[in-house]
């Protein structure tokens, strides 16, 4: 890896290519044209084919495994339980692409139309796009760097054929690198309404949430809100409640209070989720009754909230 | 972060980040004392750094959240117990965890002359650590990088960290086969890692993503120790009963072992509360 000059000016400066300390920088000619200030042409493209979709939400976190894709999942299964509404489920986990499995499509394949990828449809109204659709066997492993990942972003959001849709919803990966930089960076254009956060109650999960939270304001990205994710532990046995995450530091309710940020709900832990997972079915619909379904039915009733404040051309009357 | 003032860190070869936090070198000589390292030595980056190194591990998932950070630092907690000298290089730069498990948040990186002096976790020295938590102004800072940027800080910290005589050193990385898992098996390459320790839950969903992971070793040349099955189950505080806490998919265990051409290890792990 070469060295990069002492004082960068950036790409994006007026000075890229120009400046003094910018002699004998293996990037100078390509700054100096201004080929790397220059803005994608796909970010356009993708403006114009999210006209057709009202509400785009991100799903993230900083920790991995706190249950984005199960709470993705849901929240789509949740919205589309109204017939009348459209919703589309976008995995943009690249390498560990867990959607097909939760919604129960795993080996479908995608179709080529003349207006570009087909989702697959799980309902009338809900159709799934992954990177697992693409892969010729359940064991192939995407090993695949930064670049070639944004890609594959670029590709689903442009060449996707999504149709009027009334929910977007974009399950990411855990952390804050590429896919979320692509995501963002290609829809911005396009105005995303905002990101669900997830979270467990321990410390070690909140730590990374708090660095995505700086990410939504250092991105400009507004946040909905977060969710408290396997909260507690109900026995089946006994039915009395444990913390399989103790709140050492007063879980997301404290932190959401000192970073000013919505907590839209806890979700306790039920065993069940996680049969339905893999089984690839709706938790909401297999136990009905459950705590958990209850707190997913009470966070998706508020995000569909926030979001109908929204105006769908981006005018925003609530503040991010 | 420390990195570059306005817009110089969205270019992919800024490395500045490593170079500014170098600069919290130790005044009056202390650091140097007790970093045991001959001086007279270049201050730049040292190509055997990893020569006094018997074995190194890497810690593995396709999955997040299955317990990589955890088991890699119970790992390293149970080495030391046997007597044995361990390190830890945390290259999970987005979501670095060890740092908090070991107690040692906000500790500062000091400088040798054979490079950068890892953390140590205990007064004997038989635990050193490195993770870009170190580097991080706030512990809330994001690190929001592409990848040629996260390759170029985990090269440095196979490089330039002076690990010293270890008996181990233990890998924990980010969930996934992506920049951080290839930087780190190219950089260690030379130096013939021991093996990989894929760690996974029982849930279809995460043996799913260990069979990637599986494919990724073979792919890349990475021996495979063994498989941890890590909360196995959850042991209940108030009736002692033993509870599933995930499914366990037996067919997906199946379709694991096979894919990954025999039988791997499998270890399993209970979950209790804390």
């Amino acid at each position: 890896m070469e060295e990069v000059p002492h004082d960068c000016p950036g790409v994006g400066s007026a000075q890229a290519g120009r400046g003094a300390s910018c002699q004998g920088c293996p990037n100078q000619g390509l700054c100096a044209s201004g080929a790397g200030a220059a803005p994608d042409p796909a970010i356009e493209e993708i403006k114009e084919k999210m006209k057709t979709v009202k509400h785009k939400i991100l799903v993230l976190s900083g920790k991995g495994g706190v249950g984005k894709s199960t709470f993705s999942a849901h929240l789509a299964h949740g919205l589309a339980e109204d017939e009348n509404t459209q919703v589309a489920l976008l995995d943009i986990d690249i390498c560990g692409p867990s959607i097909p499995k939760i919604m129960g499509l795993e080996g479908e394949q995608v179709h080529q139309s003349g207006s570009g990828w087909s989702p697959v449809f799980l309902e009338d109204n809900l159709g799934v796009m992954s990177v697992g659709f693409l892969l010729s066997s359940p064991d192939d492993a995407v090993i695949w760097r930064g670049p070639k990942k944004n890609g594959m972003i670029k590709q689903f959001l442009r060449d996707v054929d999504w149709g009027e849709v009334d929910y977007l919803i974009v399950d990411t990966p855990p952390g804050t690198s590429d896919e979320h930089l692509s995501a963002v960076q290609y829809l911005a254009a396009a105005h995303i309404d905002g990101a669900v956060i997830i979270t467990t109650p321990q410390e070690v999960s909140l730590q990374d949430v708090r660095k995505e939270i700086n990410f939504c304001h250092k991105v400009k990205l507004p946040i909905i809100g977060v969710v408290e994710n396997m909260s507690g532990f109900i026995c089946p046995k006994c039915q009395k409640e444990s913390q399989i995450f103790p709140p050492t530091t007063g879980g997301a309710e404290v932190m959401c209070q000192g970073l000013k940020v919505p907590l839209l709900g806890k979700v306790p832990l039920d065993p069940r989720i996680g049969k339905s997972c893999d089984k690839g079915q709706s938790f909401l619909v297999e136990a009905p009754d459950s705590p958990a379904t209850l707190a997913y039915r009470s966070i998706i009733q508020r995000i569909q909230e926030f979001c109908s404040l929204r105006q769908p051309k981006g005018e925003n009357l609530v503040g991010s | 972060m420390k990195r570059s003032q306005g817009e110089g860190s969205h270019c992919p070869l800024v490395r500045r980040h490593f170079t500014q936090a170098g600069r919290r070198t130790v005044r009056g000589g202390s650091g140097w004392k007790s970093c045991g390292h001959p001086g007279g030595m270049e201050a730049a980056a040292e190509p055997g750094n990893l020569a006094g190194v018997r074995h190194i591990i890497l810690v593995l998932s396709g999955k997040g959240g299955v317990g990589k950070s955890t088991i890699s630092t119970e790992l390293a907690l149970a080495l030391r117990h046997a007597g044995k000298k361990v390190g830890i290089l945390d290259v999970d730069l987005c979501g670095p965890s060890i740092p908090r498990m070991l107690r040692v948040q906000g500790k500062a990186v000091h400088q040798c002359d054979s490079g950068w002096v890892p953390v140590f976790v205990d007064q004997e020295q038989s635990i050193s650590l490195m993770s870009v938590g170190f580097l991080l102004e706030k512990p809330d800072e994001a690190v929001v990088w592409r990848g040629p940027k996260k390759n170029a800080l985990i090269k440095q910290f196979v490089s330039d960290v002076a690990w010293g005589q270890l008996d181990y050193l233990v890998v924990d990385t980010p969930p996934g086969t992506s920049d951080e898992h290839m930087a780190v098996v190219d950089a260690m390459r030379p130096y013939s890692p021991l093996g990989a320790l894929v760690v996974t839950t029982p849930q279809a969903v995460s043996v799913g993503d260990v069979r990637r992971e599986l494919t990724f070793c073979k792919k890349v040349g990475l021996r495979v120790i063994g498989v941890v099955e890590n909360m196995s189950g959850f042991v209940c505080p108030h009736c002692a009963a033993l509870c599933p806490w995930t499914p366990r998919s037996r067919g997906a265990w199946r379709r694991a072992e096979t894919s990954s051409g025999g039988s791997p290890r499998a270890l399993r792990f209970l979950r209790s509360p804390a």
